[in-house]
C-alpha cells in the first residue's frame, strides 16, 4: 500500500508540533476521503454500525447520479435544439467542433458532451469557491472538512439554471456556505440546507438570471418557459399545445434547471437512499400526502380566474424541483424535524406549501425552494412540541 | 457614575453600541438603510430626538412622579418627533415621504425609551445629553454602516451618487437586488456584530451550556 504509507510519512508534517500544523485539516480532508475517518465514535451509548458520516455523504452523492447524468442530457438537449433554430456561440461551439461531435440533438453522445460543457464550469467553480471557504474556517477553528460539501455542492449545481454566470455561482455558494452553515459552527449545526440558502440569495439577488423564461437554455434569444409557468399562466391543459405531455414532464426532457427536470431520475435517488435508510420514509410521507391533500382541495374549491388552481397532484410532483427536492432536500436529517412524528409534520407542512406558493402566490411559479426552507426554520419548534406532547402524556399515565 | 463625559460620548460607538450589542432599535435599521442619504437623515432625527429627550427628562427627573414616569417620558418624545417630523415635511419632503412611519416610530425606538429609563432618570442633564447623544450617534453610525453596504451594492451608488456602473446604465455592475430587500439588512447587521465580537472579544457572551464530552471506556 504505497500510497498509505504516502500519508504516514507525511502525517508528522502536519500533526501538533509539525512544520504545517496549522494546515491540517487539508491533510485530514484528503486522508479521509481515501481512507476511514480518524475520529469514530467510541463511548458510550451509541449502537455502532459501519455507517458513519463519511458513508451517508457519500451514498447521497451516489443518489444523485441518475439526475446528474439527466442534467447532463437534457442540458445538451435543449440546447441543441434551441441552437438548430438560433445558432451558436461560444468557446463550447469551439470544443464541440474540435471533438467533431456535432450538435444533433437526435445523438445523445453529442447531448451528453453539450450539457457536460455547461454542467462542469459550474460544478467546478462550486466546488473551488465553496471548498475554499470550507477549509478557511476548518483551518480557522481547527475542525475538519467534512464530506458534506460534497453533497451541498453537488445539490446546489443540479439546482442552478444552465446559463447561470460563474460569478453568480461563486457568490452564491459562499454566501450558502458562509451564512447557510459555518456561522452556526459547521457541517450539523446548521438549521438550513446550505445548497438552499445559496439558491435562494442569488433568486432574490439576481431574478432576471434566475427565473423567468429566458435563463434556462443557454441559447441566446431563445425562450421557453417552464412547465410550471405555462401552468400556473395559462392551466395545465395547455401544456399539451407546448408540447409538454405527463410523460415527458416525468422523464425531464423539458426547461428548468440543471437537474431538476426528470423525476424520474430523481425518485430513483430517493429509491436508493429510501433503501439504504439514509432518507427517513416518514418525511417522504408527510410531503406527498401534504402535497396530494392540499392539491386536491384546491381542484375541488375551484377558481375561475386563477387556472393553476385545477392542477392535479400528479403534475405536481412531476414539474419543477417537487421531486428534486423530495429526494434530496426534504429528507435530508440535519435540518428536517428529528421526532418521528415531527417528520411527519414536518414533511405535510412543505407539502402544503409547495402548492400554496404555486397555486396561490402569483409572484413565485416554483416553491419547492421557500416550502424546504419554511420547514427548516419551523422543523426545531415541530420538534419541541412533539417532546412537550409526549412529557404530557407521559405525566398523565403516571 | 464615574464616568468622564468623554466615555459617556464614545462609549455607545463601538464597546456598548446600541444596535450590534444591546441589539436595539433593530426595526427602524432594517427599513430605512436602503440609501445614504435617508440613513444619514434617519441618524441625525434620532440623535436629536435622544439627546434632547434625554436631557428634558433629567432635567424634570425629580417632579416626575415614579408611577406616571413612561407616560411623561412619551410626552416629551412624542413632542421632539412632531417636531423633527415637521421640520423634514417643510424642509426635506422627499426624504420625509420615503422615512414615512420611520420618523413618527421613533416615539417607540427602543433605544430612546432605554436611555430615558436607565440613564437620564438617575442623572444630571448635561450627562443625560451627551450620553443621549452618544448612543444616537452609536445608532447612526451602525445605519450609516449598513446604508453604505446595502447602496453601494444593491445601487451601485453612495448618497445617490454612481459609483459602480450598473448595466442598466452600460456600465458593468449587476445590481443586487436582494441588498434592497429588509432581508439584507439583518445579514449586513449581524456580519456587522461578527465583526465587532471579533475585534473586540469582551462582547461576546458566555455560553448558556456546553456539548459534554464523553470519555470512552
Amino acid at each position: 500500500m504505497g500510497l498509505h504509507r504516502f500519508f504516514d510519512r507525511l502525517e508528522p508534517h502536519f500533526t501538533k508540533g509539525g512544520r504545517f500544523e496549522r494546515y491540517f485539516p487539508i491533510f485530514e480532508m484528503v486522508e479521509s476521503l481515501v481512507y476511514t475517518p480518524r475520529t469514530v465514535t467510541t463511548a458510550a451509548p451509541h449502537a455502532r454500525s459501519y455507517v458513519d458520516m463519511k458513508r451517508i455523504m457519500s451514498y447521497v452523492v451516489v443518489a444523485t447520479i441518475p439526475a446528474i447524468l439527466f442534467a447532463l442530457y437534457n442540458t445538451g438537449l435543449q440546447t441543441n435544439l434551441a441552437i438548430a433554430q438560433h445558432g451558436a456561440s461560444g468557446w463550447r461551439v469551439w470544443i464541440i467542433e474540435a471533438l467533431g461531435i456535432g450538435f444533433n440533438p437526435a445523438n445523445p453522445l453529442a447531448n451528453m458532451v453539450h450539457g457536460l460543457l455547461y454542467f462542469l464550469p459550474i460544478y467546478l467553480t462550486t466546488l473551488v469557491v465553496g471548498g475554499t471557504w470550507e477549509v478557511l474556517f476548518a483551518t480557522i477553528r481547527r475542525h475538519e472538512v467534512n464530506e458534506g460539501f460534497l453533497v451541498t455542492s453537488m445539490l446546489y449545481t443540479l439546482i442552478l439554471p444552465a446559463s447561470t454566470p460563474l460569478w453568480q455561482v461563486a457568490l452564491g455558494i459562499s454566501f450558502g456556505v458562509v451564512i447557510g452553515k459555518e456561522v452556526f459552527g459547521g457541517t450539523g449545526k446548521n438549521f438550513l440546507n446550505p445548497a438552499l440558502v445559496g439558491r435562494a440569495f442569488l433568486y432574490f439577488a439576481y431574478p432576471a438570471d434566475m427565473s423567468g423564461d429566458t435563463v434556462w437554455t443557454p441559447v441566446d434569444g431563445f425562450s421557453g418557459a417552464t412547465a410550471l409557468s405555462v401552468a400556473a399562466s395559462q392551466g395545465y391543459e395547455q401544456l399539451a399545445a407546448h408540447g409538454i405531455t405527463w410523460w415527458d414532464a416525468f422523464l425531464g426532457t423539458m426547461q428548468g434547471s440543471l437537474g431538476e427536470t426528470s423525476a424520474l431520475a430523481c425518485l430513483i435517488g430517493l429509491a436508493f437512499l429510501l433503501l439504504t435508510k439514509i432518507a427517513n420514509y416518514r418525511l417522504v410521507v408527510g410531503t406527498m400526502a401534504g402535497m396530494i391533500a392540499f392539491s386536491a382541495l384546491l381542484n375541488f374549491i375551484g377558481s375561475d380566474t386563477n387556472p393553476a388552481f385545477s392542477m392535479p397532484w400528479h403534475w405536481h410532483l412531476v414539474t419543477g424541483g417537487f421531486a428534486f427536492g423530495l429526494a434530496f432536500m426534504v429528507t435530508e436529517p440535519v435540518s428536517a424535524a428529528h421526532t418521528n412524528v415531527g417528520r411527519y409534520i414536518y414533511g405535510a407542512l412543505i407539502g402544503v406549501m409547495v402548492v400554496m406558493i404555486r397555486v396561490i402566490n402569483p409572484a413565485f411559479p416554483e416553491g419547492m425552494m421557500l416550502a424546504i426552507l419554511f420547514g427548516n426554520v419551523f422543523a426545531p419548534l415541530i420538534d419541541y412540541f412533539v417532546v412537550q406532547a409526549n412529557i404530557r402524556r407521559r405525566a398523565r399515565r403516571a | 457614575m464615574a464616568q468622564t463625559r468623554r466615555s459617556l460620548l464614545v462609549d455607545p460607538l463601538v464597546d456598548n453600541n446600541p444596535i450590534t450589542l444591546q441589539v436595539l432599535g433593530i426595526c427602524s435599521a432594517l427599513a430605512v438603510t436602503t440609501s445614504l442619504k435617508v440613513s444619514f437623515v434617519m441618524a441625525l432625527a434620532v440623535i436629536f430626538v435622544i439627546s434632547f429627550s434625554s436631557m428634558f427628562i433629567s432635567m424634570l427627573r425629580h417632579q416626575i412622579p415614579s408611577s406616571i414616569r413612561i407616560i411623561v417620558q412619551m410626552v416629551i418624545i412624542a413632542s421632539l418627533v412632531i417636531l423633527v417630523d415637521q421640520v423634514l415635511r417643510a424642509y426635506a419632503f422627499e426624504i420625509s415621504q420615503t422615512l414615512s412611519v420611520f420618523v413618527g416610530l421613533i416615539i417607540t425606538n427602543c433605544i430612546v425609551m432605554g436611555r430615558a429609563e436607565a440613564f437620564a432618570m438617575k442623572n444630571p442633564p448635561v450627562a443625560s445629553f451627551l450620553d443621549g447623544m452618544g448612543n444616537g450617534l452609536g445608532y447612526g453610525l451602525i445605519l450609516m454602516l449598513v446604508g453604505f453596504v446595502r447602496e453601494l451594492f444593491g445601487a451601485g451608488s453612495l448618497f445617490g451618487i454612481p459609483v459602480l456602473p450598473t448595466v442598466s446604465n452600460g456600465g458593468w455592475y449587476v445590481p443586487n437586488g436582494m441588498m434592497l430587500l429588509p432581508p439584507s439588512a439583518f445579514f449586513v447587521i449581524g456580519l456587522l456584530i461578527w465583526a465587532f465580537r471579533t475585534w473586540k472579544p469582551k462582547q461576546v457572551e458566555a455560553r448558556e451550556f456546553r456539548i459534554q464530552r464523553v470519555e470512552a471506556h
